[in-house]
């Protein structure tokens, strides 16, 4: 609806690529790695973890320096051999679930495992129902 | 002076509204004889007021009549002329304006060439519309005024946002609000009809062409907007799972749902209960969204920075409207009478399922947007988004995918899956053949791999109807089912493919150096600073060349603008037939080198393509009905006065 | 109407309320969400966790660098996450200095800084910092879980994160932090 706003608070917030603080980016916020198979896991990771200074964003992105920042990191540590998985879990064990927009089965998240469970039998039934009943020549 | 014009007509809409809820619920209510004559002039009347006041907010845009604190807050002297007037909806008061304007407007169209209701479904379903709109007009008028005056005026306006002066601008709203608020003609229509309790086909066939028109500007204007936050934000996305985007998916969800079950109703006499129900979620929907977005609840980047008072105020509206709707239902739909029966196996069933899943759809959509909120509440915060959004969608979508394979094929009331096996053969070849290719190929994730050779079933499949008949003599709505449900096959085609095969190239290069992404080389032949009427920029002109083809020069530009400051990225993008070079320049790096941001999206103009295609479909079916409607209408009106003479 | 009929109208009648049953649980969820203050902030996970190993180059000619070891020292002290770019972190140096001048050990992490700027900022805004890491790609920061600057945080003398103070500090968060501090210090 108001995606046209897409800018107005992204415009508020968000910081210029050339950041306020005038340093260069993180070494790797620009920067792929060199090997493709380890880019392609990385990016893949990026696009999945929320930018902490951006309003609704991927890391992937955004050009907040924190976001740079992030970048960097995840991509140094795919780079010394973590998996994503790790990364992910390191950044979640210091910002919380926020920070991943793939949620964690959890004691608060578990309703959005089942209610599409729910919802599946829902559809079931209703629709077995229905056909019964139909079912007359 | 004009600011008080615009503000009067907006009274004296909202008075005509007024008036026409009081004549249109007594006349209805059997107590007021006389009045029922006066609701449709009024509805008339009130739409051409709000139109006036919607048009003199342009004047006062184009005009930068900074006397008028909107224009102050939200446009500027120096903008291109066309953003000054596209400015008039990129606020808050603007586009609420709009949001009343296309309720009046759709009121006094339903008015003027509404003729197949029973007299007094049509006086329910104006005084519904009356109803909801008195709503609105009162937020306007209480809390949102777009004429309230600057005294003194302000010496030079604050701007709009940088990353809405584009052509996006003039385009994505409107039809985005045509959409949302024209299902509103739909809801008053299933308000009138459940008051009146005539839920049948006449109700249908009235509600369709309101509905597919709502739902072709949607489309338009999802597709739109998609498109615009692509090229415009500068790192090539087209859809985030976003609050307010999933807000303008809602009602198209629902809209799609009730189009099909209105086309039942209309033409075979089933499901009642759900086209009458999905013609108040559809609306219900629109009018969710707007609050989600206008609350500040929900962490968006497109959400507007509102206050919570004035979310309190249409929730409230939400509350009455809804809740009024939705207990109207609850009362009066045990007493809609059963529809005919169908078959297992029917085309009737095929559209249940489809409704179904669609409905179950819009309800993952909901639950996850909102369920940040849930956890709100336990003092945790969590974001769901696109790893969330796209599994458990897919879910319910690849079912409806098959559903929507087989479908069209199926004879009304009762078939059977063997007469339609034969000619589905063809799309289960697609479907392998894709399958194949893209295993050879490789490097596609799991959800591109399925939604990529669906879509190949899909395309065949939606063309098959056609089969054995004489084309000419097809009627252009069955050409719109075509064409619309080859359009999705389309947009799914072209999503599955940019996100399994995009290739991202990012590399710092000094001016005469090249780099490689994908088939294409890209060579930085200089960067120079350039200026426009509000920004400056730093504009890179880069060389491209495919394999080894020709060389095209593109410009994108890492823009400054001044009021208000603000940094954006113009994309250039280089359009082949299998896909799209995006090109961005970024910073300047160490030793004179220059950030450069490529990417190569094979097939990516699919998904907008499809779209349109998904909207042309739509338009086909309109005009198709539309026309045969015309044709039959004299009869009817014939008929409708035969019946009232007998009454 | 068929006995078969009437047993479908009943059983389709609770189905014909659930939708307004759904949209009275959406409307308390929503107006929850309305009337709560909005709460923005990003916490750190990591309270109650020690700090990550870190070595820090110094920020300034006349503070030495930062480390880890730098906080196992048996007392508790505040580790202020600041730069000079960022406006609230100049409102809040006197805060700082008022808890150096009661003896409280604050360290610093300027965050995405030069020195001649922070040189300026501390020159213009005084001095309250022991010592000051220069984290330039925000490596400590993402390490203990903060999002943004000014952040303080209470550190025992263990080296162990036990409070998050986000935002500046103003006078009214004095008493709160002074008491976190001798909590720390327990």
């Amino acid at each position: 609806m108001n995606r046209f706003l897409a800018a107005l608070l992204l415009l508020s917030l968000a910081v210029p690529a050339v950041a306020q603080d005038g340093l260069p980016p993180a070494p790797y916020a620009y920067q792929q790695l060199e090997d493709p198979a380890l880019e392609a896991k990385a990016q893949k990771l990026m696009e999945t973890l929320r930018c902490l200074k951006c309003q609704s964003q991927a890391i992937a992105d955004s050009d907040a320096p924190m976001a740079g920042d992030m970048r960097s990191e995840v991509r140094m540590r795919i780079a010394a051999g973590e998996e994503p998985e790790a990364v992910r879990q390191w950044l979640v064990e210091r910002y919380g679930d926020y920070v991943s927009y793939s949620p964690r089965l959890t004691a608060l998240t578990w309703p959005l495992f089942v209610v599409p469970l729910v919802l599946v039998l829902l559809a079931v039934f209703l629709l077995r129902g229905r056909f019964r009943r139909k079912d007359e020549p | 002076m004009i600011a008080e014009l615009g503000l009067a007509a907006l009274w004296l809409a909202a008075a005509l509204a007024v008036l026409q809820l009081v004549a249109g619920a007594t006349a209805v209510a059997g107590k007021g004889k006389g009045l029922s004559g006066v609701v449709r002039p009024v509805a008339v009347v009130q739409g051409l007021f709000i139109l006036l006041s919607f048009l003199v907010l342009i004047v006062l845009f184009a005009r930068t009549d900074l006397s008028v604190k909107l224009v102050a807050l939200s446009s500027h002297s120096a903008k291109p002329f066309i953003f000054k007037i596209a400015g008039a909806w990129g606020n808050h008061e603007g586009s609420m304006l709009l949001w009343v304007m296309v309720m009046g407007l759709a009121g006094a169209f339903v008015a003027l060439f509404e003729r197949r209701l029973p007299e007094r479904t049509m006086l329910a379903t104006l005084a519904g519309q009356a109803f909801v709109s008195l709503g609105f007009y009162a937020f306007l008028l209480a809390s949102s005024n777009p004429f309230e005056r600057l005294n003194p005026a302000a010496v030079e306006g604050n701007g709009l946002n940088p990353l809405l002066q584009d052509i996006g601008l003039a385009f994505h709203p409107p039809t985005l609000y045509l959409g949302y608020v024209g299902l509103s003609v739909a809801f008053s229509f299933a308000i009138g009809a459940l008051v009146t309790r005539e839920v049948g086909p006449a109700f249908a066939k009235a509600m369709r062409p309101w509905v597919l028109g709502a739902w072709i500007f949607l489309t338009i204007g999802i597709t739109a907007g998609s498109y615009w936050a692509y090229y415009e934000l500068g790192w090539g996305g087209w859809w985030f799972w976003d609050p307010v985007e999933n807000a303008s998916l809602m009602p198209w969800l629902a809209a799609t749902a009730l189009l099909h079950s209105a086309s039942v109703l209309a033409s075979r006499d089933a499901l009642r209960t759900w086209t009458v129900m999905l013609g108040v979620v559809a609306f219900s929907m629109s009018m969710v969204g707007t609050f989600l977005v206008r609350s500040g609840i929900l962490t968006s980047v497109h959400a507007f920075a509102v206050d919570p008072e004035r979310g309190t105020f249409i929730l409230v509206l939400l509350a009455i409207y809804i809740g009024g709707a939705l207990t109207l239902f609850g009362l009066r739909a045990t007493t809609v009478a059963e529809g005919k029966q169908f078959n297992t196996v029917s085309r009737e069933s095929a559209l249940v399922i489809n409704n179904v899943l669609l409905s179950a759809i819009l309800a993952i959509v909901l639950f996850g947007t909102l369920y940040p909120l849930v956890t709100e509440a336990f003092d945790t915060k969590v974001s769901v988004g696109p790893p969330y959004f796209n599994p458990v969608g897919a879910i319910f979508f690849f079912p409806m995918l098959l559903v929507l394979m087989v479908g069209p094929l199926l004879r009304w009331r009762t078939d059977s899956l063997g007469r339609v096996s034969k000619p589905l053969i063809f799309a289960g070849l697609a479907v392998l053949a894709a399958m194949i290719a893209l295993l050879i190929k490789g490097g596609a994730g799991l959800l591109p791999f399925i939604g990529m050779a669906l879509a190949a079933g899909l395309a065949i499949a939606s063309v098959l109807p056609l089969r054995g008949r004489n084309l000419r003599r097809t009627p252009l709505a069955t050409w719109g089912m075509v064409v619309a449900h080859l359009g999705v096959a389309v947009t799914l085609f072209g999503m599955g493919c940019e996100t399994a095969y995009k290739v991202e190239k990012l590399e710092a290069v000094k001016v005469g150096e090249s780099t490689q992404v994908g088939p294409w080389q890209v060579t930085l032949k200089a960067v120079s600073p350039v200026a426009g009427p509000n920004w400056t920029a730093l504009e890179a002109a880069m060389g491209a060349r495919y394999g080894d083809g020709p060389e095209y020069t593109i410009t994108p530009q890492s823009r400054n603008f001044w009021t208000p400051p603000q940094q954006t990225a113009e994309s250039a993008l280089l359009t082949r037939w299998n896909g799209q070079l995006y090109a961005v320049i970024g910073g300047e790096a160490d030793g004179g080198r220059w950030q450069l941001r490529l990417w190569w999206k094979p097939f990516v103009t699919l998904i907008w393509l499809g779209g349109l295609l998904i909207a042309l479909g739509g338009t086909l079916a309109l005009v198709g009905r539309v026309a045969s409607d015309i044709r039959r209408g004299i009869a009817r009106v014939k008929i409708a006065e035969r019946k009232e003479g007998m009454a | 109407m068929s006995g078969d009929a009437a047993t479908r109208q009943k059983r389709s009648r609770w189905a014909l309320w659930l939708p307004l049953g759904l949209f009275a649980a959406f409307l308390l969820l929503v107006f929850y969400g309305l009337v709560r203050p909005a709460n923005r902030d990003i916490e750190s996970a990591m309270v109650g966790k020690p700090l990550p190993e870190f070595a820090l180059p110094q920020a300034v000619p006349e503070r030495e660098g930062l480390s880890k070891a730098d906080f196992a020292t048996g007392e508790p002290s505040l580790l202020n996450i600041f730069a000079s770019w960022c406006i609230p972190c100049a409102i809040e140096a006197p805060q700082l200095e008022q808890l150096r001048q009661e003896g409280v050990t604050v360290n610093g992490i300027a965050i995405r800084d030069r020195t001649e700027d922070l040189n300026g900022f501390l020159e213009r805004n005084g001095n309250p910092f022991e010592r000051i890491g220069a984290d330039n790609v925000s490596a400590v920061q993402l390490g203990i879980g903060s999002s943004g600057v000014p952040e303080t945080f209470v550190i025992d003398g263990q080296g162990v994160i036990r409070y998050q103070h986000i935002g500046m500090v103003r006078d009214a968060d004095l008493p709160l932090i002074r008491s976190k501090l001798m909590e720390a210090g327990q």
